[in-house]
């Protein structure tokens, strides 16, 4: 597949179907099947342990999958690391504890990624890079080491590191369940912001109020199992499963 | 009322400062004041005998050992034998040669490590390249009109440095292809690679340096000969790159997997992985290991006395079984162990400036 034909690829973002997961005898992700549509936000909730991470992280081969098929932007993921690249640069990726690179100051963080994988001179990089962090309104701290920012301040570097990629999907990893209380509206205003573009999101995220406000569909997952899927009015106001209520009661209750 | 707080008053002069001190941590109580007396005492009678013998009562000045006529420290056998200590047998005409070397490695030193130079870069590649075979010409000759000078005239401080540098600087690259290797994702290169280093880590030195002159030409054709420099380097390379490797790993694993998994999504490949986010990192928290082999192996280098290469301790033991100068084992021992040791303290400042400038305010 050309680049070319990858660019107009129409087809839904993303396509995982019959995928089992195992860590040796442990079976973490059981018969999965997703359907993302193109410019879908998606939220992933569910007990701790039950696969969500390792769901996601199957995207983007950060972990690898044994059985059924994952299609990403119309590209199989097959076990080819150029196949894989070609993948990893049309998804961006955050993580809970954001995984900044330290040596580098904020705006480096940013143009690295198009300088090296996409080779683009670097003055073009850093113009991306600026543009990407006055997106999530910390422009003033481009030449400041990520030691030095609070954790919000980080996490909205790391939304726009990924987004200098110009990524067609964006993948969440509980991004605010590392941030004190006071932080974690800043990096959901800007995940807001982002969905409102019309960016495909997944989300996972115990953020009620965020999948209420942004999200097409909320999917919730036990066991490694995808138990419940809904739109999140039905989801919250009728769920369906018994575990989904108990799970509801839980995190909603206090 | 408003509040006003008095301003707090000084402490008494006799809880701060040096009586302060001494009073808190030395003369508390009675037993501790006698015990501290005690051991000024000794510590007195020492020190006043030390720096009589090596300052107050030495002999500095001369050329024979009927010079050396007062009880103390006859440092008149250093400096005759000054030269043979520093450069060996190197003639003694060519000897602007090595120091032109040392001041050239000294200059690159200086131009990388000090923020305020600029070109980093060129410094970093001159120094790799142009450095090399600069120093090779005017340390062995044979180009350029300058007389070749074997390298069993080399000797001495002049020997200790260019088998610890050569040694450490090769060894860093082999050590990281190593410590990669090892944590390879392929079984047959972390094999190869885990023996490799198992082995080399397991055996003393001293039999490498010996294997490295008694096998080595067993390898070669009869009638090739290899410099025993040479063989020593090989030898200690091998042996340096094991512990460079396993200091490698280390920094390797003290790096959290969020750093690859973050590289990784990005797209990077493995190798703009390593060089771009893990290296640059591992090799910051590396640098006390790696300055710490890096000194062992500078003392290291006085077993190359087994193969016949006289580095400083050798050319001075050399010089203690002169019959004419029979009976300064002290003055020796002393000056070696005050060369080694400014060198190896200058590199164990360096690595804690270097620590200092690296730090970005992030604990990972
Ligand atoms: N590398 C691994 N090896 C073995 N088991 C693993 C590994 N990674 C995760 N697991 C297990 O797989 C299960 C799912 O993990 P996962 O991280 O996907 O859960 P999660 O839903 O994201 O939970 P949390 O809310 O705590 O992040 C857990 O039981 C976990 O212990
Ligand atoms: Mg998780």
């Amino acid at each position: 597949m050309t680049t070319n034909e990858k660019t107009e690829y129409n087809g839904p973002a993303i396509e995982i179907k019959g995928m089992n997961k195992w860590y040796g005898d442990f079976h973490v992700l059981k018969d999965i099947n997703l359907e993302v549509a193109r410019g879908e936000r998606i939220v992933i909730c569910g007990p701790s342990g039950s696969g969500k991470s390792t769901l996601i992280r199957c995207i983007n081969r950060l972990e690898e999958h044994q059985e059924g098929d994952i299609i990403v932007d119309g590209m199989p993921l097959i076990n080819d690391l150029k196949k894989i690249n070609a993948i990893r640069k049309e998804v961006g990726m955050v993580f809970q504890h954001f995984n900044l690179f330290p040596h580098l100051t904020v705006l480096e963080n940013c143009s690295l990624a198009p300088i090296w994988v996409k080779k683009m001179p670097k003055k073009e990089a850093e113009a991306i890079g600026m543009k990407f962090l006055e997106r999530v309104k910390i422009p003033e701290q481009a030449h400041k080491y990520p030691g030095q920012l609070s954790g919000g301040q980080q996490q909205r570097v790391a939304i726009a590191r990924s987004l200098c990629m110009s990524p067609r999907i964006m993948l969440f990893d509980e991004p605010t369940s590392a941030l004190d209380p006071e932080m974690i509206s800043e990096v959901l205003d800007v995940m807001v912001e982002l969905a409102q573009e019309g960016m495909t999101m997944l989300c996972v995220t115990h953020e009620m109020g965020f999948a209420k406000k942004v999200a097409d569909r909320v999917i919730f997952m036990d066991g490694g199992e995808i138990v419940e899927q809904n739109e999140p009015n039905e989801f919250f106001n009728n769920p369906q499963e018994e575990r989904t209520r108990l799970f509801l009661s839980q995190i909603l209750g206090h | 009322m408003p509040f006003t707080p008095t301003p707090a008053r000084p402490a008494p002069i006799s809880q701060m400062g040096v009586i302060g001190w001494l009073r808190k941590n030395l003369f508390s109580n009675i037993p501790n004041t006698l015990l501290s007396l005690v051991a000024l005492y000794v510590v007195w009678q020492v020190l006043s005998s030390v720096i009589s013998w090596a300052f107050i009562n030495a002999d500095w000045v001369g050329s024979s050992r009927a010079d050396c006529t007062s009880d103390g420290a006859c440092w008149v056998f250093v400096s005759v034998r000054l030269n043979q200590f520093i450069y060996g047998f190197y003639p003694a005409e060519a000897r602007w040669r090595p120091n032109l070397a040392f001041a050239l490695l000294v200059g690159f030193l200086i131009w990388l490590a000090v923020p305020r130079i600029p070109y980093k870069k060129l410094g970093g590649i001159l120094a790799l390249t142009a450095f090399p075979v600069a120093a090779y010409f005017l340390l062995y000759g044979g180009a350029f009109g300058l007389p070749v000078v074997p390298t069993s005239r080399w000797g001495g401080l002049l020997l200790t440095i260019v088998l610890a540098v050569i040694g450490i600087v090769l060894a860093m690259p082999i050590g990281i292809a190593l410590a990669l290797g090892r944590r390879s994702n392929m079984p047959a290169v972390r094999l190869v690679c885990t023996i490799f280093i198992e082995f080399w880590r397991g055996v003393p030195l001293i039999t490498i340096l010996f294997m490295a002159s008694v096998m080595l030409p067993l390898f070669f054709a009869e009638g090739v000969s290899i410099d025993r420099l040479i063989r020593a380097l090989i030898g200690i390379t091998l042996f340096q790159s094991a512990y460079m490797a396993e200091v490698v790993r280390g920094g390797l694993q003290a790096l959290g997997k969020g750093q690859y998994e973050a590289a990784d999504a990005l797209g990077l490949s493995y190798w703009q992985k390593m060089n771009l986010i893990i290296l640059p990192q591992a090799l910051k928290i590396m640098i006390p290991g790696i300055v710490n082999t890096t000194i062992s192996l500078w003392k290291d280098t006085s077993l190359v006395v087994i193969i016949g290469l006289l580095e400083v301790l050798g050319q001075v033991r050399q010089a203690l079984a002169d019959p004419n100068w029979l009976g300064f084992p002290a003055e020796g021992y002393i000056f070696a162990a005050l060369t080694f040791w400014v060198f190896c303290f200058s590199m164990s400042r360096f690595s804690q400036y270097l620590e200092r400038r690296l730090d970005t305010g992030h604990k990972n």
